[in-house]
């Protein structure tokens, strides 16, 4: 109905932002008439959320011009933003910063390369940064998952940890189910999505590549694909970060150290 | 050697202590203990609560680092040794069993398998017969009592071979029948092996069951070394 009323691309969607918006505030409404009161953040976290997308939709209309290299320096930014997110969700282990910059990047970069060298990413910029964005995302999400679960484990096994320790076994044998565990953990989301992916959910990238006029068949091969390098890349991410922590979690003298188990 | 002075085989000093000190946050949890132990003695360690038996204890299995002083095995500075090695030569049993989820077999096998070696036939079922517990190979330790999860975890703690015996406060988890049965457990197998023991304990009447020496220790520093039999005058 609006695009009868609006001719112009870019009014368009300033409408549909305010249709949208004014949902929203629908919602709150109702939400408000059930003693939930989340005017105040709702309404920030919308109208944030709009200049937000707005602002990197402008600069990527700028940046889309640039030379191809701006993408690997954006990707960059991206990771060491989702490393800064990934360890203040992993408060309370010391290095998680580094260990989440290195889990990311390994992780997700590994994949991003290896997919474009492949031909599977398109190398323009208009491919390679929302794609790369959305495995840098993932990573990130399950990094810290991963991360939070070590730290848990670490902390309720302190007596068990000794225990094997005192047995003369090695650091990473006493500590390997809890590794495993904390693999499993940023895993098992990546794995749920692969099993309710076009039957729970139909996935952005595919929605948008369909409204855009792609071949709706490809469009969901193209989908799987961008799964598929998520899972890969959320499921590096989690061994190199955990196995990072794991080293930091004992001294040279394979004593369990304090910081980690805070 | 001439006997009496101190030289004899069995008074060559199996364990020792130089300055021994961690000190944590500003807190010197252990505090300058120079101690020294010798081959096939028991010795208790006590003291109040917060007076640094544990510390000291987990120090000697390396489990802490010092922050200050060593540690002598058998006149090695136990930094010259591997921290695996110095753990399985001295044993350390914890104030809880914390067995690993699994059988009780599987808990035995865990020392000897973390080294690369699999325990010769029947060394299990011995070992289990040893602590009281025979036929209990198999047995989930998720079904154990507290008490034959202590014996399980001495067994487990034994199955590795060690030459000296760190006991954390072994009985203080159980109940009143089952710690004079440990107790008795532990005083035998001591014997047996011909072990040099160090018991944490917090009742000096323990002290004077297992022991041939106690040591007493407050705030971190020992105050006195004196033969058990002489506890009564013991501060």
């Amino acid at each position: 109905m609006l695009a009868r009323f609006f001719a112009d691309t870019l009014q368009l969607g300033v409408a549909q932002a305010v249709v949208t918006f004014a949902l929203a505030l629908v919602v709150v409404y109702v939400a408000r008439r059930q003693g939930i009161h989340l005017e105040r953040e709702s309404i920030v976290a919308l109208v944030r959320g709009f200049i937000q997308i707005v602002a990197v939709g402008s600069v990527l209309v700028f940046l889309f011009r640039g030379p191809s290299w701006v993408s690997v320096f954006i990707l960059l930014l991206m990771t060491l933003a989702a490393a800064g997110t990934a360890a203040r969700r992993a408060r309370g282990i010391s290095g998680a910063f580094v260990i989440s910059f290195y889990g990311i990047a390994g992780g997700a970069g590994s994949v991003i390369v290896l997919m474009t060298w492949l031909g599977a990413i398109d190398p323009r910029m208009a491919s390679l940064i929302p794609v790369g964005s959305m495995v840098i995302a993932s990573a990130m999400n399950s990094n810290a998952v991963a991360l939070e679960r070590f730290r848990a484990e670490m902390k309720s096994r302190v007596g068990f940890i000794e225990a094997g320790l005192a047995l003369g076994a090695a650091p990473d044998r006493v500590v390997a189910p809890y590794v495993q565990a904390a693999v499993g953990a940023g895993m098992i989301p990546r794995i749920d999505t692969l099993r309710a992916l076009g039957i729970v959910w139909i996935p952005g990238l595919m929605a948008g590549m369909i409204l855009a006029g792609s071949d709706p068949v490809y469009a969901a091969i193209y989908q799987f694909v961008v799964v598929g390098m998520i899972f890969a890349a959320s499921g590096l991410t989690s061994v190199i970060s955990t196995l990072l922590i794991r080293g930091r979690a004992f001294s040279p003298a394979e004593q369990l150290q304090l910081s980690v188990q805070v | 050697m001439p006997e009496g002075d101190g030289t004899s085989e069995r008074m060559i000093a199996v364990l020792r202590t130089e300055h021994l000190t961690r000190v944590v946050e500003g807190r010197a949890l252990v505090d300058d203990v120079g101690l020294s132990i010798e081959r096939g003695e028991v010795v208790a360690i006590v003291g109040p609560s917060g007076s640094g038996k544990t510390s000291l204890l987990r120090l000697l299995n390396r489990l802490d680092e010092p922050t200050g002083g060593t540690v002598f095995y058998e006149e090695q500075d136990y930094r010259e040794i591997a921290p695996r090695e110095l753990r399985r030569r001295a044993g350390m049993l914890l104030q809880q069993p914390y067995l690993f989820p699994g059988t009780v077999a599987a808990n035995l096998a865990y020392g000897p398998a973390a080294h690369g070696e699999r325990l010769p036939e029947g060394v299990i079922s011995d070992l289990l017969q040893r602590v009281g517990l025979p036929g209990y190979d198999d047995r989930d330790v998720s079904r154990l009592s507290g008490g034959e999860a202590q014996r399980v975890s001495l067994a487990r703690t034994l199955a590795n071979g060690p030459d000296v015996l760190l006991l954390d406060e072994p009985t203080s988890a159980l109940d009143e029948s089952s710690q004079l049965g440990v107790e008795e457990l532990i005083c035998r197998i001591i014997g047996e092996r011909d072990l040099t023991c160090l018991i944490v304990t917090h009742d000096r009447a323990q002290a004077v069951r297992m022991a041939g020496r106690a040591v007493v220790l407050e705030a971190g520093r020992v105050v006195e070394s004196i033969p058990t039999s002489e506890m009564k005058h013991a501060r």
